[in-house]
């Protein structure tokens, strides 16, 4: 089995201490970032991704660490949702429906415990899904010219817009303004400056990773300072953790349900874990005769949604390996950190770098086995960090923040653009408008006028060629009905209220409703999910 | 309002956007396509998503009352400060009186305040230097002689 030698190759690479210890440490943190209402995934990624140069990580080592930062945060939202009823993240927000009413009926232990597992088996069944289904879709994506990538460009554009906003009017124009950031620079083929109105510091381009830490970790300080953080510290104590062996066995067909559903649902461009915990835990509730205990703790709706979230996870690595898209905020960041490491995702990554893809398959298998350690037996550790007041915790991740850009370009320009990136961040959560489509726009902007540019070569110039193949039409169907469809959909389906405003990946905010304390809480942060 | 008065601005924007686009200067060496086409393609598109959000615009939004404005403006003004503060005078001072600054605009208490800022500054530099092995001063560098 050639999957099986490659695997093997990729235990090889995971298993050396370095990367070991990393990946231990890359757990750790992960959960507290995910469990940490006001850091989330994307922004808890992006501000260690500055640090991660600086340590001299290699491409690798740093991919490895930061997938584990990733994978670590989609286990610790839970935490939070279930003993504060605040999610610890975007996608952790339907857990909140069924874990806290099962902690506040005295089983919070048990919550916290059957998501544990539940979240480890939707992690591993998207990390095997990930490893068979890459390389083929790997070796599908060698057919795509550029007139198809520019057709999944607008595709991942368009269904992005559609979940992480219920205004599509609003998703496009954010889309736009990252289209337009990635412009300001030196033109690739011609050498030309553009939008850079004489400034020297711009011929560059804007730095995504400026732009990233800007608008998803300064802009928290300024929601924070809005909403005199409301403090999330609440005396929280676990007395004892017990394995709840009866709800474990009754939910592993759920837990089984929701990971291939969450899979799935990760693997949608532009999509992600929100959209993974989402219909899982309205799948479950579909299949499922008896309903009543929904919404009131029910077991399977705890393992529903994060057996969901996170098998999403892991799906939204494929594309984004794969194809070079991000299927959401967090994965947009890591795409960020590939591309800043010179590696090229793609079906390229696949046959030159093997030691890359491989190596971190093993890692994330490795990871998961570390995570259910942690968020099961340990899991009180994690309890103790919900009671980080928010004004310890805002200053720290500012001058983190400040440190690792400073320490990736020494300017005072690129902290200046850092700042400014955070108040427009501020700004447009407050006007509802979505920030991650603007950081993917960012990442994918240059690709994607690449791609145009060069289909149009191929052509001379003879616009129909970019609707000239079976797969380029079938983009361009999809991408269209990805953009229309929610805005179609939200006249039969009301989207689920949360009944706590959205902490966390924010912008990707299902519940962008708009209730009474959207002005002080809008706390979401963008993203992520993954 | 707030969504007319933000499409408004991004309407302004996009025009500028387009404008700036067509002053870009093309090289002998041009594809079909040019350095002009995308940008102006993504500002028009851009400009009408702005024109539908400011003809159909979300419900009016809670904006902050004046003190929180003033927090707001404080905390811009010491990130900025902070960012040019950080070379010519060595971590642990501005990180201390910004983290310091940041937290008493966050939670109006002085004593946790000045305590988080000392903690932070002299936590997070030990973990930069020591852990991390950054190079950052502590002290400003005329200090050291």
């Amino acid at each position: 089995m050639d999957t099986l030698n490659l695997l093997a190759s990729g235990f090889a690479v995971a298993l050396t201490p370095t990367t070991l210890m990393l990946a231990v440490a890359g757990c750790i943190i992960g959960t507290m970032v995910g469990a940490l209402p006001g850091l989330g995934p994307s922004n808890g990624v992006a501000i260690l991704i500055p640090l991660a140069f600086s340590f001299g990580l290699d491409a690798t080592e740093a991919l490895i660490l930061m997938t584990s930062v990733y994978y670590g945060a989609m286990y610790g939202g839970r935490i939070s949702s279930i003993l504060l009823n605040i999610p610890g993240d975007e996608p952790a927000l339907m857990t909140t429906l069924d874990g806290y009413p099962m902690a506040k009926a005295g089983r919070a232990s048990d919550a916290l415990v059957l998501s544990g597992v539940a979240s480890f088996v939707g992690a591993t069944f998207a990390t095997i899904g990930l490893m068979l289904l890459a390389p083929l879709l790997a070796r599908v994506a060698y057919l795509f010219g550029p007139a198809e990538y520019f057709a999944l460009y607008l595709l991942a554009f368009s269904t992005l817009g559609g979940i992480a906003s219920n205004n599509q009017r609003k998703a496009a124009l954010a889309s736009c303004i990252g289209l337009a950031i990635a412009m300001i620079g030196l033109d690739n083929s011609t050498g030309m400056a553009r939008f850079t109105g004489g400034n020297l510091h711009l011929l560059d381009g804007v730095d995504f990773l400026v732009a990233i830490v800007g608008l998803f970790a300064v802009s928290e300080v300024f929601v924070f300072i809005e909403s005199h953080g409301k403090s999330t510290a609440i005396g929280v104590k676990i007395d004892k953790i017990t394995i709840p062996f009866r709800d474990i066995a009754r939910t592993s067909g759920t837990m089984l349900r929701s990971s291939v559903i969450g899979f799935v649902a990760g693997i949608l461009p532009g999509a992600g874990a929100s959209l993974g915990s989402f219909l899982a835990y309205m799948g479950e509730k579909a299949w499922v005769r008896d309903k009543s205990m929904f919404g009131k703790g029910d077991a399977r709706g705890i393992a529903a949604p994060e057996a969901g979230n996170n098998a999403a996870a892991g799906g939204a690595l494929v594309p984004m390996l794969t194809l070079g898209v991000p299927g959401s905020g967090t994965t947009a960041v890591l795409l960020a950190l590939l591309m800043t490491l010179n590696i090229t995702p793609g079906p390229l990554l696949f046959t030159e770098r093997p030691d890359v893809v491989w190596g971190l398959i093993a890692a994330l298998l490795i990871a998961n086995v570390v995570l259910l350690v942690l968020n099961v037996p340990m899991v009180r550790i994690f309890v103790k960090v919900l009671s980080v007041p928010p004004w310890i915790l805002l200053p720290g991740v500012t001058m983190v923040s400040f440190v690792g850009i400073y320490s990736l370009s020494g300017s005072y320009f690129d902290l200046v653009l850092m700042i400014l990136f955070g108040l427009l961040g501020w700004f447009l959560r407050k006007l509802d408008v979505p920030t991650v489509p603007i950081i993917l726009g960012i990442l994918l902007g240059n690709a994607m006028e690449d791609n145009l540019r060069r289909a149009m070569t191929l052509s001379g110039g003879e616009w129909t060629y970019l609707f000239s193949s079976k797969i380029a039409i079938g983009f361009w169907i999809a991408a269209v009905l990805g953009f229309l469809a929610p805005i179609l959909l939200s006249r039969v389906i009301t989207k689920p209220k949360g009944h706590v405003e959205p902490v966390g990946e924010g912008t990707a905010s299902m519940d962008s409703t708009p209730s009474p304390d959207d002005g002080t809480g809008a706390r979401g942060r963008d993203s992520d999910g993954p | 309002m707030s969504d007319r008065l933000f499409g408004l601005v991004v309407v302004i924007a996009s025009v500028a956007y387009i404008g700036s686009a067509l002053q870009i200067q093309t090289s002998f060496m041009v594809d079909p396509v040019g350095p002009k086409t995308f940008p102006i393609l993504v500002g028009s598109i851009g400009g009408l998503c702005a024109l539908l959000v400011m003809i159909k615009p979300d419900p009016e939004k809670h904006w902050p009352d004046g003190r929180t404005w003033v927090s707001l403006a404080v905390a811009l003004t010491v990130l900025i400060a902070y960012a040019y503060a950080l070379k010519p005078l060595g971590f642990l001072i501005p990180t201390a009186l910004a983290a310091g600054i940041l937290s008493w605009q966050i939670s109006p208490r002085i004593v946790p305040a000045i305590l988080t800022g000392l903690g932070l500054s002299g936590g997070l530099f030990l973990i930069f230097k020591f852990v991390l092995g950054l190079s950052l001063f502590a002290v400003p560098r005329g200090w050291l002689g």
